[in-house]
């Protein structure tokens, strides 16, 4: 696989179709496994997580032609922040020092982590609102996976993890939501309330301990043991479509009560992003998120989502520097950053990237 | 991951910057409140209650010391205890077993259940006891390369070879 020719797109989870992507970027779903016979990653040696990767890896192959096999550990520091900014790996998974790799499927939108904090984790994630899609495709290939790879397993304690916090079912069902309105009208917290008390997480767009960028958030269960997958999946599902009712109604009253000053803010954002000359990562996101709802509530008429979310990810440091092809100092980003974005937002309408 | 004040599940995770440097706060619930008081409603703000559990919280935090339990150590992957506490990540599947005292109300304080509901593998498992054996074979082995016992590390090579052909590796 070649990391470049990724540049070209966006990724499954910035597609901006499926159910209600005005509000819901992507749906989901994480499998944590590890096999019964080597110790968990934190107490593996060096050779042990080695052997670890092989015998994934080679079950991976069997599985699927589909599956594209990446080892991190000859890759670099810039490749692999590359991947974390299309949400392919984790943080902590590019910022080991061992072997380990990723295996990528088509579309992006299944990758497999290997020797992450578990052995195997799985991820499948799909463009707007469709958890039980993603639930059917994981299942499928967490079976076949298992066919040829042996799980630790417990009948009471169910998938045993090297935290106990993933373990039973060692799913996260999560979904990606862009909440801008909540944020403005200060409901967010008020939100993040009601949802703890359901047992539900709420996370910064790449994941624990990070920001909330560009509004984005990830909310996602805590609890994995006790409940079946189905069960998991029901809570999100059932709730969702409330935060999205919130998040809706917000809008509409920004729009009713605050129409010009609202209007003001987006069409601002929209003449800094075309505008400026030097520009940094959390500004753009910032600035593009305004934007963002300012397409969905009508108040831009020439500029497409898919755009939006095109940028929201070229303008990612490690995208930036592979779509300009040389590594590029904080300064030297924010110059570049601007300059980008002048060259996708001037003349009218601008759709699909070349 | 652990909330940085108590020894509650960390759900909410905060990066403030302060003077153009990303701090990052990892809490519970009551913490991530009180963390973000400022910000709130003023009738949001925690009650003396919830200030006077936070304080209780801390102080027996700081008197955490090492307890016998946190000595026991699991025979397979050599992981203490103490470890686990300090880390928040096991060794290897057998623990489960070998602090399953420990761990049950750790996981019934986490999720409210200590039995699992859900997937179970298709087939039936390979023999679990022997897997364990091989774990603890390869830990021997290392522990004799790094004694320079190369005869005992021949013999323990042997055994782990015989133990991975039968269960089909």
């Amino acid at each position: 696989m070649n990391l470049d020719e990724l540049t070209q797109t966006s990724g499954e989870w910035l597609r901006g179709t499926g159910p209600e992507s005005d509000i819901v970027m992507c749906s989901r779903i994480r499998l944590a496994r590890n096999l019964n016979d080597f110790p968990f990653i934190n107490r593996a040696s060096r050779s042990e997580k080695g052997e670890i990767e092989t015998h994934i890896r080679t079950a991976i192959a069997a599985v699927s032609d589909n599956l594209a096999y990446l080892e991190l550990n000859q890759r670099s520091k810039l490749d692999l922040q590359f991947l974390v900014e299309r949400q392919l790996i984790s943080r902590e998974h590019a910022s080991a020092d061992y072997p380990r790799g990723v295996a990528i499927g088509p579309h992006e939108n299944v990758s497999i982590m290997v020797n992450e904090e578990d052995h195997v984790r799985i991820q499948a994630m799909h463009s707007g609102l469709s958890l039980h899609d993603v639930w059917e495709q994981i299942n499928a290939l967490d079976d076949q996976l298992e066919e040829r790879l042996s799980y630790a397993f417990s009948s009471q304690l169910g998938y045993l993890t090297a935290c106990p916090t993933n373990v039973g079912t060692g799913i996260r069902v999560g979904v990606m939501l862009h909440l801008p309105a909540l944020v403005q009208t200060k409901q967010i917290d008020k939100v993040f309330r009601a949802l703890q008390k359901i047992n539900l997480a709420v996370r910064g767009l790449y994941g624990e301990g990070t920001q909330a960028f560009g509004d984005f958030y990830q909310i996602s269960n805590q609890q994995t043991l006790g409940n079946s997958e189905l069960e998991l999946i029901r809570n999100l599902t059932e709730v969702v479509p409330q935060i999205i009712e919130y998040e809706r109604t917000a809008r509409q009253k920004l729009v009713s009560e605050r129409r010009q000053h609202l209007h003001d803010q987006v069409s601002r954002a929209y003449g800094v992003l075309k505008t400026a000359h030097t520009i940094s990562s959390e500004e753009t996101m910032h600035l593009l998120s305004s934007v963002r709802m300012g397409i969905n509530l009508g108040l831009i008429d020439d500029l497409e989502i898919p755009t939006v979310n095109e940028l929201f990810i070229h303008t990612q440091p490690a995208h930036l520097q592979k779509i300009q092809g040389t590594p590029l100092e904080v300064d030297e980003r924010n110059v570049a950053r601007a300059s980008y974005l002048r060259s996708r937002l001037s003349n009218g309408r601008h759709t699909e990237a070349n | 991951m652990k909330c940085m004040k108590c020894a509650k599940v960390a759900t909410f995770h905060i990066t403030d910057i302060e003077r153009g440097k990303p701090h990052e706060f990892h809490f519970c619930d009551d913490h991530a409140r009180q963390h973000l008081a400022p910000m709130a409603d003023s009738s949001d703000k925690p009650a003396m209650s919830e200030m006077a559990k936070a304080l209780i919280g801390s102080a027996t935090e700081a008197a955490l010391e090492p307890t016998p339990v946190d000595q026991q150590t699991c025979p397979v992957c050599q992981i203490s205890f103490g470890e686990f506490r300090s880390t928040g990540r096991l060794g290897c599947p057998h623990d489960y077993e070998v602090f399953r005292d420990e761990l049950m109300p750790l996981l019934e304080n986490i999720h409210e259940a200590t039995r699992h509901n859900g997937k179970s593998p298709r087939r039936a498992p390979r023999d679990p006891k022997q897997q364990t054996m091989l774990i603890q074979l390869r830990n021997d082995l290392k522990r004799a390369v790094a004694a320079e016992d190369y005869e005992m590390a021949a013999r323990v090579r042997d055994k782990i070879k015989l133990l991975e052909q039968e269960l089909g590796r």
